[in-house]
């Protein structure tokens, strides 16, 4: 790290839960979006966004995914909104072994929000006629810093659920056989 | 690699209890697409008319649409196929929400249950992991009660639910299955699902939807959406406020109910109250909505807020659209706040809001005329209101009368007898319909509620103006961007009509150009149905999104097989015509294309007849409406023609109509 200031755009996606109509094209378009080919597939399962709806109670909260984290927190909380109790894991972004959340389903590897490199806007707020997600960009002034890269985030992922040391060998075993 | 469909169908056997995952053939898909087109096909092959609506033979087929699961706005809808208890023809009556997709994501086309459970069972349907699971302290739960303890007790609150209530299970012949925000209401398929023991179908998927050209399939869905997007701001003028506007009719939105209150009739689809929406009519209802509403709500991948949470005093939850919002409250001669009250309940029992509040203006009826005493009713109160609740309790359990009543107002007024026959007025194919009664003959309705097997006018009408615009400027107006017409020329038919004179009803539009127009309508709804598309963004709509222009890119790009509009015309009336044949093989004929008898007050006999002749041969139908042997081998269709000659219903001297086939009589 250089600890050099530098000019950075900041990407903020308002969330209004009063306009989210539960719809989940925010979740189908992601998907889309990062499959691979890019659109040739759909499985909201793999939406680095995710409405988490309860109906029956009036509650829809659309969370994006945000870091992975090796363990769930201690304590969870509470918290009522318009009468309305939330669970304190509603508004969370973490990939998190407490749920389902924010994990491919075939590898449980974790799934983070890129906001859709590349394009002009990310394509869930795109694809929100209900204006429940709406883009703002700001610049500022930050310390760059090295972004932890998506390779590195895996692994840690696959170390914590394995253990460094069966990573260590199975990663051994791999290139053996490749070279083989 | 299949594209767009999963290519296996989930086979349940509740008799034995064996579950089968079954490989589809393409071919299948090419020539009736999937959804309504593909579930037609396995009735036909599976389900011979002699198989009645409660025997373990019949079928219960939940089919998602062919592109269901794929980023198609607004294509998220279920199609529920069987033999219907009331009509005793093929059902198929359809929902949205988000159980389709999420049935494509755990792998399947279509869940066929055959057989019966000996006990009140559930499906857990979990990506690969498929259970028959007992649900016997489900009985006599609600629809949204039950899908919530099921979500509970399997810790799968992302799992989507179907389910029946105790209507259902009590085989109720208008009963539906619920979906939380939508349900399949249509022909009494919930009795069909209570009838084999199924309390509910448990679905949560977490696999891919193919699509086969990834690029070119996303620029028509973005185009889609673009348009959806300017339709919102560009309202089409000079139509009723619901035609207006995409979507499903906006009755959760909307406020002014004086065109519905006013137009459609009230009680036993009998009274027109002309001057009923006073401003405080107005007021009242008003208040009635916005203190229920909590929330405009939406199905799987669609942008349309069609739906409602309400909540009403002391009542839970529970989720609303269109029109059942009105059809309790003008059969009680009510108001809003009763009607919202009384769905809530009737809604977790699993009800029809068509025919449902129209069987009970139909007993209060038939009591006020003394054809029902007091020894039918017992104890039925004096408050008008709550007399509508006792008669709910009475049919949803078949207590008494109520196990007539339950078998909706055709078969409830033949075991009535004593003249009750003349109160069942408002049924077509012996189901109650919307409460309209209006003056004269219009030539498209006719056509429509006739031919319609759909049972359901605003699933049959759609693309046309409903009535001429007084004034050519506008007429030249609205077709200036008028690209969905598939030929031009109904832009001339629209231009050319008129309010009076020479180009005005019944005579104008002519015979030909009415057939045209419906056969375009009807067309795109079963385009819709089989590639489960919602009525709302498409074929309900003047000018919608979808239109016969880009469908067949959508199948192209999205199923991967090579579409255009030819063929896919072609397929649609392969499909549309295989509907027709399984009801001719039940006995169906031309006499059963009729609309309530009372429903316009000025008829026209020798033009019906004229266009129910032309119409017909323009599908490729006889006289009697049975599909020619010409017809069935143009469209591949040669083993119904073979079948119609086994069983007599064709004869070889071509057509002849031959005595009606013996199944399915009453």
């Amino acid at each position: 790290m250089t600890g050099e200031k530098e000019k950075k755009v900041v990407k903020t996606i308002r969330i209004d839960i009063d306009k989210c109509n539960g719809c989940r094209a925010c979740e189908v378009i992601c998907s889309a979006f990062h499959a691979e080919p890019k659109y040739s597939s759909n499985n909201p399962a793999r939406a680095r966004i995710r409405v988490i709806r309860e109906p029956y109670k009036d509650q829809y909260v659309p969370v994006y995914a945000g870091d992975y984290t090796p363990a769930e927190c201690a304590g969870r909380d509470k918290y009522t909104i318009d009468g309305k109790e939330y669970d304190e894991c509603a508004f969370c972004r973490a990939s998190c072994p407490s749920r389902d959340e924010f994990k491919e389903p075939d590898s449980g590897l974790p799934l983070k929000c890129d906001m859709c490199e590349g394009e002009d806007e990310p394509l869930c707020v795109k694809w929100c006629l209900s204006d429940a997600l709406v883009l703002e960009q700001r610049e500022e002034e930050v310390a760059e810093e090295e972004e932890q890269e998506e390779l590195e985030v895996g692994l840690e992922s696959l170390a914590d659920k394995y253990g460094l040391d069966k990573l260590k060998d199975t990663l051994a075993r791999m290139s053996k056989s490749k070279k083989g | 690699m299949r594209y767009a469909e999963t290519g296996v169908n989930l086979e349940i056997d509740l008799t034995r209890g064996n579950i089968e995952r079954v490989q589809t053939d393409p071919k299948d898909t090419e020539l009736y697409l999937g959804g309504l087109g593909t579930n037609a096909k396995i009735l036909w092959d599976r389900v011979p008319p002699e198989v009645e609506a409660f025997s373990p033979e019949n079928l219960l087929i939940f089919g998602a649409g062919l592109l269901c699961g794929t980023q198609a706005t607004g294509c998220n809808r279920t199609i529920v196929t069987t033999i219907s208890p009331q009509t005793k023809l093929m059902a198929f009556s359809m929902m949205g929400g988000f159980w389709a997709p999420e049935l494509k994501y755990a792998g399947y086309d279509k869940v066929i249950l055959r057989g019966k459970s000996p006990n009140l069972v559930y499906l857990w349907i979990h990506n690969d992991k498929v259970e028959i699971r007992d649900a016997s302290h489900l009985q006599g739960k609600g629809s949204n009660e039950t899908a919530q303890i099921i979500r509970q007790e399997l810790n799968q609150p992302k799992a989507q639910v179907v389910s029946i209530g105790l209507a259902g299970e009590n085989r109720v012949y208008y009963a539906s299955i619920e979906q939380g925000r939508s349900s399949a209401s249509r022909g009494g398929i919930g009795a069909v699902m209570g009838d084999k023991n199924v309390k509910a179908i448990v679905v949560r998927g977490t696999g891919d939807i193919n699509v086969a050209h990834p690029v070119e399939y996303l620029e028509q869905c973005n185009e889609v959406l673009e348009y959806i997007k300017w339709r919102e701001d560009n309202p089409i003028p000079g139509v009723i406020p619901i035609l207006s506007v995409l979507g499903s009719p906006q009755e959760m939105a909307i406020h002014d109910e004086k065109w519905h209150t006013e137009n459609f009739v009230w009680g036993n689809a009998r009274v027109r109250r002309r001057d009923f929406w006073t401003e405080e009519v107005a007021k009242d209802w008003h208040d009635t909505l916005e203190s229920a509403r909590t929330r405009m709500i939406s199905c799987h991948n669609c942008p349309m807020k069609c739906g409602a949470t309400l909540t009403l005093p002391g009542l839970p939850t529970y989720m609303m659209k269109c029109f059942s919002k009105l059809t309790y409250t003008m059969a009680a001669f009510s108001n809003l706040q009763f009607g919202l009250t009384i769905a809530q309940k009737a809604t977790e029992y699993g009800l029809d809001g068509y025919s449902t509040p129209q069987v009970m203006a139909f007993a209060l009826e038939l009591y006020e005329n003394g054809i029902l005493t007091d020894d039918d009713l017992p104890g039925l109160p004096e408050d008008n209101e709550e007399r509508f609740f006792y008669l709910l309790d009475l049919i949803v359990n078949r207590q008494g009368i109520g196990d007539q009543l339950a078998n909706g107002t055709y078969w409830a007024a033949k075991e009535i007898g004593n003249g009750a026959e003349e109160y069942a007025h408002n049924c077509i194919k012996k189901h109650e319909q919307l409460p309209l009664k209006l003056g004269m003959l219009n030539p498209i309705y006719f056509l429509m509620y006739c031919t319609g097997e759909k049972m359901n006018v605003t699933q049959i009408e759609g693309q046309f103006p409903q009535a001429p615009f007084p004034k050519r400027e506008h007429r030249e107006k609205f077709v200036k961007d008028w690209f969905q017409v598939p030929h031009d020329k109904f832009k001339q038919y629209f231009l050319d009509w008129e309010l009076r004179g020479e180009n005005s009803m019944p005579y104008y539009p002519t015979v030909e150009m009415t057939c045209d127009i419906v056969d375009w309508m009807e067309r795109m709804h079963y385009i819709d149905d089989a590639l489960g598309i919602c009525a709302g963004v498409s074929s309900f709509h003047l000018k919608p999104p979808y239109h016969i222009h880009n469908f067949p890119k959508f199948i192209t790009y999205g199923a991967g097989i090579e579409m255009d509009e030819a063929k896919l015309t072609k397929a649609t009336k392969r499909y549309r015509t295989l509907v027709r044949a399984i009801n001719i093989r039940r006995g169906m004929r031309r006499k059963d294309d009729a609309p309530p008898a009372d429903h316009w007050k000025k008829r026209f006999p020798e033009l019906e007849a004229e266009l129910l002749d032309t119409y017909y041969e323009m599908k490729g139908w006889n006289k009697e409406g049975i599909p020619t042997l010409a017809s069935l081998y143009d469209l591949g269709l040669d083993y119904v023609g073979e079948d119609f000659l086994e069983r007599g219903i064709l004869t070889n001297g071509e057509d002849a109509p031959a005595e009606e086939a013996p199944a399915g009589k009453e």
